[in-house]
C-alpha cells in the first residue's frame, strides 16, 4: 500500500537541492469527498477519517495504537514507531478541520495493555490532540474496558443526530462503524491496486482502520456480504488525495 | 603421467583400495590422489572439475582412507551430564544444496565402503529424516553425516553441538560454487566459522564447477585471518575434451520475440530421435510444461520422453529421475532443478532451448552430456528469437574461449548474520568480542565492521530500535558474566521454526475445472495442475487467459488457496507466460553481444535471417555501437516511442523503465507505460519524445543521467511493490516476521501483520535500521538489479546516440511485441484506479 504521508515526508526531508515535486496525478478531477449516508453530507477525508462538519465531528476507525509493542511482546518486536505515526496523521486531521468532538470508533488499543505501555511522548501528544476538545473512545473487541491515563470519556454507542457510532457492525440503518478494516482491490490492464475504503451503501458505513500497523479485510469476504445482504454497496477507495469510489461487485476478490 | 601416478598412488592409496579401483576396471585419477596428498598434509583444498571427474569420490577418498586405517574400537557410552552419548562425534561433514543430492550420494558411497567392507557408518540428515532418527543422531552419530545448510544450521543451535562436532576432522562442501552466490552460502560460512571453533583441527575440501575466481571459493573454506588473507589449496582437476556446441540452423522463420522455440519442435524432435537420450533443458517451469506438452503433441513414435522441473510433486520427481538413472528414457525436458551434480547415466546431447544466460552455466549444463569426461560432450543451442540468436552465439564463442562469468563472492548479508546470531545464543551463551571474531573469520564476512556486528546483536536482542523501548521483551540478553543468553526456552524453539534463507513466494494450487455455466457456480475438485505464485495471480482478473501446464487456461475464481481455471480457447492469452526468463544476461555474455551486433564482419556465422534482419537496421538506423547507448524515437499510433538497447537484463531495464517514467513525467511529456525485455527497454507516451530532442529542450544525457539513482530512485523505493517484496525476505530471514506455514489461517488478513506496513513506519522512523539497510544490499543485485543499471548509466555517460525515426526499426521490433504480452511488473498507483474509474464510466456511458 502506498504511504503518502511517508512520500510527503521525504519530500520534506529532502532539503537543499530544487525539487519538482511530481504534481498530483488526479488533481484535475473533481474531488469525491463526500458520502451522503442517510441524508447526511459527511466529507470523507482521503486519509481515512470522516468529518461531520456540522456537528465539528471526526471520527477515525481501528487506531490499534501500541500494535507493535503488543506483537513484541509476544515475541516478533515489530518496530515501536507505530503509535507515533498513527497519531501524528491524526494530528495533522485534527490541525486541517479543528474538529470539536473526535470520536475514535473503538480498537483504539491493540490490547487492553496498550494504555499502560505508551511511551510517554506518545501519551504527551495524545494528550495535546484531545486539549481543548471533545474526545469519545468507543468500545472495542481489543479494549472492551475503559482506560486510565488516556483522557476521554468511554461509550458503547454515541447517536449523533440520525447516526449511530459503534465499533461492531450490525447492520443495522444509520450506523457507522469499523472493525472489519475494509480493503478493496481494482484490477485494471494486468494490475491491480488494493487500497483501504469507505464500504457503504446508503444508510450504513464500515469505516477503514486508521492504524499505521492495521491490515485489511477485502470487501468480498463474506463478512460484507453478510452485513450488507448484498454486494448492493460502494468502495470508496482511498487514493493519494481524492477517494475514487467503484461498485463492491467491481471490485476483486483476494 | 601414467608413470608419475603410479609412484605417487602406492603410499598414498592403501591396497584394498587399490583393489577396489582395479577390480572395477578404474584407476585413480591424479586429482583423486591429489587431494589425499592434500589430506594427509592436513590442508584444506578446493577441487575444481568438470562433472564426471569422479569429483564427489575425490572428495570422500580421504574420509574413507582415514576411516579404514583407524583403530576400530567400538564408541563408549559416556555421560554428558544431562544424558548419555557416545564416546566419540562426527568425523566427516558432507553438505550439499540439495537435499535429494545428500541422499543421492549417500546411496553412491555405499557401494565401495560395502565392497571394500570398511568399518564406517554413514547416514542423512534431511527435512525428510523422521525425527526419532534425528534424535539419535545427536546422541549417537555416524562416523559420516550427509545434510544441508539448514540443517548444520539447526545443529549447531543445539546444545550438543560440541559434543556432536569437536572431533570432526573434514567438511566435504559439494556443489560450492552454487552454495556462495545465495544467502544460504552466507549462513553456512558462518556455521563452517562455528565449526572452526568446536574444532580447531578441521580442514575442508570444496567441490566446485569450474569458476571464473577460483581464489574466492579458496578464501570461503578457510578461517580469515584478521590481516590478509588466508586460501585453501587449489587443485584443478585436468579438464575434459573440448565439448562440441552449436547453433540450430533453423529451416523455420527465426520469430522475432517469445520464449517457446515452437517454430523449431520438428527439429528438435528429430534430433531426440537420433540419439540415445537427451536433456532438453529450458529456463522457466513454464517453458518445461510448454515444450514437454508441444515435444508430446509431435511424438508419433511415442518415445519415452518426460519432465522434470522444481514446482512437480516430488515422488514425481524422483520417478523421472530412477527412470533417468536405468536408461529407460528418451528424453527429460528440465529447468535448473536437474543443473547440479545428481548422476544422470549416459546423456549423449544436451538441447539448450532459449538463451544460455551465461557462459558458465551453459559450460555447466553441456557438462551433463557424456558424463565420461574423456570424450567430449554435445550440445546444441535453440535460441527462441532473434536476439536470443546473438546471445547463443555469443554464448558458443564464450564456452570455445573456455571464458567463465559467474558472480563474484558475496558480502555476507547482514538478515542471515543476525539469524545466525539467534542460533548461536540458542546453543551456547556467547561473548559478543568471541563471536565477532569468529564472524569475522568467514570470508563473507570478513570485512564485517564492529558497529554492524552490534547492531545485529542489538536487532536480534530487542529489534535495534533507537527509541529502546522493547527491554523487557528481549529475546537475548547478557548476563552478569557479558555472555548473552537466551530468555525464555520458547526463542529457541521459535528460531528452529523460522530457520533458513529460503523465502519462498506463497503458492496457490492450480485446478483445471470446467468453465463457469450460466448458473454462475464453479464447479469444485477439478484436476491439479501444478502451483503458480500468488503474486502472478494477482495481477489477473477473473476472466483473463494465460498459458499454464501447456494449456491456454482461463482464470474462473480463486478460493482460499485454489485457483480454479478452464480451458480456453483464446488465440491471444493475456498473459502468454508467469516468468520471462528468470536469470538475467550475465553482463559477460551482454558485452559479447554488443561486440557483436557492432561489428559486421563478426555477422557472417550468424543464420541468413538474422544477417538480413541486422543489415535492414544499419540500413533504416544504426546498430549499437559496442561502448554507446543507441537511443530510438518514432511515432505509432498516435503516441511516441523511445526504445534503448542497454542490454543489461530485464530487471535492470525494469527499474530503469521505472526511473525514466518519473522523469519524464516531469519534464510534461506525459510517458504513458513501458516495457523491458532482455535487451531492450520501450518508454511511450503522448509527447513527442524525438521533437523535444531534436530541439535540445529534452537532453539525453540528462535523462538517462546516473543521478536518477539518487532521489528519483529515493522516491521509488518508498512505493516500490519490488522493495517491499525484498523487505519482506529480509524480515523474514531476520526473524522479526515470523514464517507462515501451510494450513494456517490465511483469509482473516486484518489480523496478520504486513510487512509492508511495517517497511513504511521503519522507513520513516529509522531509515538507517538494520534491516532496511540488509533489503538495499539485496536491492542492488536482486529483483531491482541497481548495481548493473548504475555501472550502465556510468559507461554510458556522454556515450549515447540518438536517432529521431519516422517509424520503428527493425531491431525495436521484439521489444514492441512484448507490449500487452508481458505485463510489467509495474506499480500500483493512483494513475491505475483513476483509469479503472474512467473506464467504468465510459463503460457506464456509452
Amino acid at each position: 500500500m502506498t504511504n503518502y504521508w511517508t512520500l510527503r515526508a521525504n519530500h520534506r526531508r529532502a532539503a537543499g537541492a530544487a525539487r519538482v515535486v511530481r504534481e498530483p496525478v488526479a488533481a484535475s478531477l473533481p474531488r469525491t469527498f463526500e458520502i451522503v449516508l442517510s441524508g447526511t453530507a459527511l466529507i470523507a477525508d482521503p486519509s481515512g477519517a470522516l468529518y461531520w462538519p456540522e456537528h465539528g465531528l471526526l471520527v477515525v476507525a481501528d487506531l490499534h495504537l501500541e500494535k507493535g509493542s503488543s506483537y513484541a511482546a509476544r515475541g516478533q518486536l515489530l518496530p515501536p514507531y507505530d503509535t507515533a505515526a498513527t497519531l501524528a496523521r491524526l494530528a495533522r486531521l485534527i490541525a486541517h478541520y479543528v474538529p470539536r468532538c473526535v470520536i475514535a470508533l473503538g480498537d483504539s488499543f491493540h490490547d487492553g495493555g496498550g494504555p499502560a505501555r505508551l511511551q510517554v511522548g506518545d501519551r504527551e501528544s495524545l494528550g495535546a490532540l484531545q486539549r481543548g476538545r471533545d474526545w469519545i473512545w468507543i468500545t472495542g473487541n481489543h479494549d472492551p474496558e475503559p482506560a486510565e491515563n488516556i483522557g476521554g470519556a468511554f461509550h458503547e454507542t454515541v447517536t449523533v443526530g440520525a447516526l449511530t457510532f459503534r465499533h461492531l457492525p450490525t447492520g443495522t440503518a444509520n450506523e457507522i462503524c469499523g472493525h472489519l478494516h475494509p480493503v478493496a482491490r481494482i484490477a485494471h490492464r494486468g494490475r491491480a491496486v488494493s487500497r483501504r475504503c469507505f464500504a457503504a451503501d446508503e444508510t450504513r458505513m464500515v469505516m477503514p482502520a486508521f492504524g499505521a500497523f492495521t491490515g485489511g479485510l477485502n470487501v468480498r469476504d463474506a463478512a460484507f456480504a453478510d452485513l450488507f445482504g448484498t454486494l448492493a454497496f460502494t468502495a470508496h477507495m482511498l487514493g493519494e488525495d481524492r477517494l475514487y469510489a467503484f461498485a463492491a461487485k467491481h471490485c476483486r476478490p483476494d | 603421467m601414467e608413470a608419475a601416478r603410479t609412484i605417487v598412488a602406492a603410499p598414498l592409496l592403501p591396497g584394498n583400495f587399490a583393489r577396489w579401483f582395479a577390480q572395477r576396471g578404474w584407476s585413480p585419477r591424479t586429482h583423486q590422489l591429489d587431494l589425499l596428498a592434500k589430506a594427509r598434509d592436513g590442508r584444506s583444498s578446493l577441487l575444481i572439475a568438470p562433472t564426471g571427474g569422479g569429483k564427489t569420490l575425490a572428495g570422500f577418498l580421504p574420509t574413507l582412507v582415514e576411516l579404514s586405517e583407524r583403530n576400530v574400537r567400538p564408541k563408549k557410552l559416556q555421560s554428558t551430564g544431562r544424558n548419555v552419548a557416545r564416546s566419540q562425534g562426527l568425523h566427516t561433514l558432507y553438505i550439499s544444496p540439495l537435499k535429494a543430492l545428500a541422499v543421492d550420494i549417500a546411496r553412491n558411497l555405499e557401494t565401495p565402503v560395502r565392497e571394500m567392507n570398511l568399518p564406517i557408518r554413514l547416514e542423512t540428515r534431511t527435512g525428510d529424516t523422521p525425527a526419532s532418527k534425528r534424535m539419535r543422531q545427536r546422541r549417537d552419530p555416524p562416523d559420516i553425516l550427509l545434510t544441508t545448510p539448514e540443517q548444520l544450521a539447526l545443529l549447531l543451535a543445539t546444545d550438543d553441538a560440541p559434543f556432536l562436532f569437536s572431533t570432526l576432522k573434514r567438511v566435504i562442501l559439494d556443489e560450492l560454487h552454487s552454495l556462495v552466490t545465495s544467502k544460504r552460502g552466507d549462513l553456512l560460512s558462518l556455521g563452517l566459522a562455528r565449526l572452526f571453533t568446536l574444532a580447531p583441527q578441521l580442514t575442508t575440501v570444496g567441490l566446485s564447477a569450474t569458476v571464473a575466481e577460483p581464489n574466492e571459493l579458496c578464501r570461503y573454506l578457510v578461517p580469515q585471518p584478521l590481516e590478509g588473507v588466508a586460501m585453501a589449496d587449489l587443485v584443478i582437476a585436468q579438464a575434459g575434451a573440448q565439448p562440441k556446441v552449436t547453433m540450430l540452423d533453423t529451416a523455420e522463420h527465426l520469430p522475432w520475440a517469445g520464449h517457446s522455440a515452437r517454430h523449431a519442435l520438428g527439429e528438435i524432435y528429430d534430433l531426440i530421435k537420433a540419439h540415445k537420450t537427451t536433456l532438453v533443458f529450458v529456463n522457466t517451469r513454464s517453458q518445461a510444461e510448454f515444450m514437454f506438452q508441444e515435444l508430446w503433441r509431435v511424438n508419433d513414435d511415442n518415445l519415452p520422453i518426460a519432465l522434470h522441473h522444481g514446482s512437480l510433486d516430488v515422488a514425481q520427481r524422483r520417478r523421472v529421475e530412477d527412470a533417468m538413472t536405468a536408461g529407460k528414457l528418451r528424453a527429460v525436458v528440465c529447468t535448473s532443478s536437474l543443473d547440479l551434480g545428481v548422476d544422470w547415466g549416459d546423456v549423449d546431447l544436451v538441447i539448450n532451448i532459449g538463451a544460455p544466460k551465461g557462459s558458465s552455466r551453459l559450460m555447466q549444463r553441456v557438462g551433463r552430456s557424456n558424463h565420461r569426461y574423456d570424450e567430449p560432450s554435445k550440445a546444441v543451442l535453440v535460441p527462441a528469437n532473434r536476439f536470443e540468436v546473438l546471445e547463443c552465439r555469443a554464448a558458443i564463442d564464450a564456452v570455445a574461449d573456455n571464458a567463465q562469468d559467474t558472480p563474484p563472492l558475496r558480502t555476507g548479508a547482514l538478515d542471515v548474520l543476525c539469524q545466525h546470531i539467534l542460533g548461536r545464543a540458542c546453543g551456547e551463551p556467547f561473548l559478543s568480542d568471541g563471536l565477532f571474531a569468529e564472524v569475522r573469520a568467514a570470508a563473507p564476512y570478513a570485512t564485517l565492521s564492529r558497529a554492524d556486528f552490534d547492531a545485529a546483536v542489538d536487532f536480534v536482542a530487542t529489534g535495534g530500535y533507537a527509541l529502546k523501548a522493547y527491554e523487557r521483551f528481549a529475546k537475548i540478553r547478557q548476563g552478569k558474566d557479558g555472555k548473552w543468553r537466551i530468555t525464555h526456552p520458547r526463542v529457541a524453539q521459535r528460531y528452529r521454526m523460522n530457520i533458513g534463507t529460503i523465502v519462498e513466494a506463497d503458492m496457490l494450487k492450480v485446478r483445471l475445472v470446467r468453465s463457469r455455466r450460466s448458473t454462475g457456480m464453479i464447479p469444485r475438485g477439478g484436476r491439479l495442475l501444478g502451483q503458480v505464485e500468488e503474486y502472478f495471480i494477482e495481477m489477473l482478473s477473473v476472466g483473463d487467459s494465460f498459458v499454464f501446464a501447456g494449456e491456454v487456461l482461463k482464470y474462473e475464481a480463486l478460493v482460499e488457496d485454489e485457483v480454479y481455471v478452464s480451458r480456453s480457447n483464446a488465440t491471444d492469452p493475456k498473459v502468454p507466460s508467469y516468468e520471462g526468463g528468470k536469470f538475467p544476461l550475465s553482463t559477460y555474455l551482454a558485452a559479447r553481444v554488443r561486440g557483436i551486433l557492432a561489428n559486421a564482419d563478426a555477422w557472417h556465422g550468424l543464420p541468413a535471417q538474422v544477417r538480413e534482419w541486422l543489415e535492414i537496421q544499419a540500413w533504416r538506423s544504426m546498430l549499437p555501437p559496442a561502448g554507446d547507448l543507441l537511443v530510438e524515437t518514432f511515432p505509432r499510433g498516435g503516441k511516441f516511442y523511445l526504445v534503448c538497447y542497454p542490454f543489461e537484463g530485464r530487471l535492470a531495464h525494469q527499474t530503469l523503465g521505472m526511473l525514466l517514467t518519473r522523469r519524464l513525467e516531469r519534464a510534461g511529456l506525459r510517458p504513458l507505460g513501458f516495457v523491458a525485455n532482455e535487451y531492450a527497454l520501450t518508454v511511450w507516451g503522448l509527447g513527442d519524445l524525438g521533437l523535444r530532442v531534436t530541439r535540445g529542450d529534452l537532453s539525453l544525457a540528462e535523462l538517462f543521467n546516473e543521478d536518477m539513482l539518487g532521489d528519483d530512485l529515493e522516491e521509488w523505493l518508498a512505493e516500490s511493490a519490488l522493495m517491499k517484496r525484498t523487505f519482506r525476505s529480509c524480515a523474514i530471514i531476520a526473524g522479526l516476521i515470523e514464517r507462515r506455514f501451510p494450513g494456517e489461517e490465511k483469509s482473516r488478513r486484518q489480523l496478520t501483520i504486513s510487512t509492508d506496513l511495517v517497511y513504511d513506519v521503519l522507513r520513516k522512523h529509522q531509515p538507517d535500521h538494520i534491516l532496511l539497510r540488509a533489503a538495499r544490499a539485496d536491492a542492488a543485485t536482486g529483483l531491482l538489479d541497481i548495481k548493473r543499471l548504475g555501472e550502465m548509466l556510468s559507461r554510458v555517460k556522454g556515450r549515447i546516440v540518438h536517432k529521431a525515426l519516422d517509424h520503428v526499426s527493425p531491431l525495436a521490433v521484439p521489444v514492441m511485441l512484448e507490449i500487452g504480452r508481458e505485463t510489467v511488473y509495474g506499480e500500483a498507483s493512483d494513475v491505475l484506479l483513476a483509469e479503472a474509474a474512467d473506464a467504468l464510466i465510459k463503460e457506464a456511458m456509452s
